[in-house]
């Protein structure tokens, strides 16, 4: 993974140092509110409903044991003893003192971690396939480009006071873990046909209140022309991007309001310019920012074959978190293990100061000292011996990290609502608790299969609801919470926003809704190989608004 | 008129709290000064004012509250959370979430 050199390390420890002098000015009364807000949030410091909130970035998701062990350190310093993990690969902290905050900043520091631009409106943490590096499928890693796109747009002078905030994400394979169609860039890492190295280039898309599905405007983008060209996207919404209404000012709705092709022309126009200038890429930078992300050696562990069938037939819960959890490798003696952060009525995505240390500890004994943050919420060790699986879970399961529910109904995205966050109108985890719970039972969540339910506390869509297979949006109606639900969202290569399925469910019996919504897919489905997914495409929402409704009226009212 | 209540976050740390009768700003709710007329409420606010511009909390705000037996509740689910901590149970060693349900509902 990536080392700091000597620059980055003065300019993170510069940054604590100024952070540190602001804060201190902020408690002495020397700065107002008004002055400290914006810089606080340059520094991933928020305010949320019960105390402060500090966000600390963790790039493309990529982190080693030593950057999880600090994470715990934090956790149990600084803050309650826990963390939250997010949709954006990042870590949350929800009660740290503002007074300590330049001291966290500082130990993680120490291990080249910040939270520099998790927050504001600037190009926020680039995100990618959490697979990187180690997947069967992979055309090529996405977190070298990733971390170019990190490098350049830090402390962007030209880009820090954006219209709204800006997201890109980079996938490496033609299966999409990234998410790169709602994103404000997504980039798809891929091969022409004399086998060079370059992207498809989507443009616009994201969530929120206005969820839409990015525009491809290239097909193929060589990789040296990867910061000219998203310079020239940048630059296009830098000049154009609404900056008189908050909520039209993401660039999905200029990419709306001008039109693709439009846009496209634009940034031509603006790359046209930046083409060959120094933000060309040299092949030898690719080269050294490649080298950082050098598979680790996998020596042949052909005995694993043998091993893993034993253990699997001796164990039946072993056998089941590996059918579910583990994931093919490149290298055929290794697998990809999830470390599931969605245990049955558990909190999606927290983990406890002691769970972060064990993973490291993991890690670094049998993975290789490679940890990932996925979107979903989860951790990925990315390279596992097949003969080093039984060992890894054993120690998962002492840690109570061994939920055998990757891809399942029970592994949910959910942001941290109303319990939280000063922006929710409802609660999210709660929810997400008692539908884990309902559908708990291993073999139940088996016989559903693959199912992906996102729940987001409000309009902003932290929880990813558009992209929910089903997905709730809590809403305040007259003062209590009502959860709305969508089907038939998608977040991968086939990107589709879920559309409302009728009027919305108090918090006391959405989970029997989201229970008859299964049910009926179960009743209509061809056969256990289709999802639920490919049957709502297949046969559209209206049984389901039969289900839950009883009838066409009912579900309009 | 509905009852109000002034509330604010520290500025040191972030903490949820309420202005209580004698001036101070307290973490408990319960223990909030209850503003039940018009001149009240306008004094909570110059208070409010006041102690921001005294950079001591911040995100300052009257909120409607009733009194039920005896005890504060919030009229908006939203302030009921912040006056009680998150709904949800935390994991062993942390105390102080387990009898916060029967506070919200």
């Amino acid at each position: 993974m990536y080392r700091y050199d000597e620059f980055d390390h003065a300019f993170v420890n510069d940054r604590v140092a100024q952070f540190r002098d602001q804060v201190a000015r902020r408690l002495s009364g020397e700065l107002s509110e008004d002055a400290f807000k914006p810089l606080r949030l340059m520094n991933g410091v928020y305010l949320q409903l019960h105390a402060y909130m500090l966000r600390v970035a963790v790039p493309y998701g990529t982190m080693n044991s030593r950057q999880m062990r600090m994470l715990a350190h934090v956790a149990r310093k600084y803050d309650r003893g826990y963390g939250h993990f997010t949709t954006r690969q990042n870590i949350q902290y929800n009660w740290p003192k503002l007074s300590e905050l330049p001291d966290a900043l500082a130990d993680l520091a120490s291990v080249e971690m910040h939270a520099i631009q998790t927050s504001g409106n600037c190009i926020r943490n680039v995100t990618a396939d959490h697979f990187a590096g180690a997947a069967a499928d992979e055309v090529a890693d996405p977190r070298p480009y990733a971390e170019i796109l990190r490098q350049w747009s830090s402390v962007h002078p030209e880009f820090s006071f954006l219209p709204r905030k800006f997201k890109i994400a980079v996938t490496g394979a033609e299966r999409d873990r990234a998410a790169i169609q709602v994103h404000d860039i997504g980039l798809h890492l891929k091969k022409n046909e004399k086998g060079e190295i370059g992207f498809a280039v989507y443009v616009g898309g994201g969530q929120g209140r206005t969820p839409m599905i990015a525009k491809k405007i290239r097909d193929f983008l060589p990789e040296e022309d990867l910061l000219s060209y998203t310079t020239a996207i940048m630059r296009v919404y830098n000049l154009h991007g609404r900056r008189d209404n908050k909520y039209k000012a993401r660039i999905k709705i200029l990419v709306h309001e001008t039109g693709a092709e439009e846009l496209a022309r634009q940034v031509e126009v603006e790359f046209a310019e930046l083409k060959n200038t120094e933000l060309k890429l040299p092949e030898q930078d690719i080269a050294a920012i490649t080298a950082y992300f050098a598979p680790p050696a996998l020596e042949p562990r052909a005995e694993g074959w043998a091993q893993l069938a034993q253990w699997k037939k001796a164990d039946a819960d072993f056998a089941r978190w590996v059918q579910q959890n583990v994931q093919p490798h490149k290298h055929p003696d290794y697998g990809m293990v999830t470390i599931s952060l969605k245990p049955i009525g558990g909190i999606p995505g927290d983990a406890t100061d002691a769970q972060m240390d064990a993973v490291a500890d993991i890690a670094q004994e049998y993975a290789f000292d490679e940890i990932r943050v996925s979107h979903e919420q989860n951790l990925i060790l990315p390279h596992v011996a097949l003969a080093d699986l039984e060992p890894v879970y054993r120690a998962l399961v002492a840690a109570g990290l061994a939920t055998a529910n990757a891809g399942l109904i029970t592994d949910i995205i959910a942001c941290p609502g109303l319990d939280y966050c000063a922006l929710a109108n409802a609660r999210s985890i709660p929810v997400a608790q008692e539908i884990s719970t309902r559908f708990g039972s291993p073999e139940r969540q088996a016989e559903i299969g693959e199912l992906k339910i996102k729940i987001s506390g409000c309009i902003n869509a932290c929880g990813h609801h558009h992209v929910g297979h089903i997905g709730l949006l809590g809403v305040e109606k007259k003062g209590e919470e009502l959860y709305q639900i969508t089907l038939g969202g998608s977040g991968d290569e086939n990107t589709s926003i879920g559309e409302i399925i009728g009027r919305g469910f108090e918090p006391e019996k959405v989970t029997d809704a989201i229970e008859v919504i299964v049910d009926t897919y179960l009743g209509l489905r061809l056969d256990p190989s289709e999802t639920f997914l490919t049957a709502y495409r297949r046969v559209g929402p209206q049984p389901f608004k039969d289900a839950l409704y009883g009838d066409k009226t009912a579900a309009a009212a | 008129m509905t009852d109000k209540v002034l509330t604010a976050n520290r500025l040191s740390d972030g903490i949820s709290v309420w202005l209580d009768a004698a001036g101070n700003w307290n973490e408990s709710l319960q223990e909030a000064f209850v503003a039940r007329h018009k001149e009240a409420v306008e004094a909570l606010e110059a208070t409010g004012k006041q102690a921001f511009a005294d950079n001591k909390v911040v995100d300052v705000n009257v909120v409607d509250v009733e009194e039920v037996d005896g005890v504060l509740r919030p009229l908006r689910m939203r302030e009921r959370i912040r006056a009680a901590g998150p709904t949800i149970p935390y994991a062993a060693g942390y105390a102080g979430l387990s009898a916060i349900r029967s506070a919200v509902a």
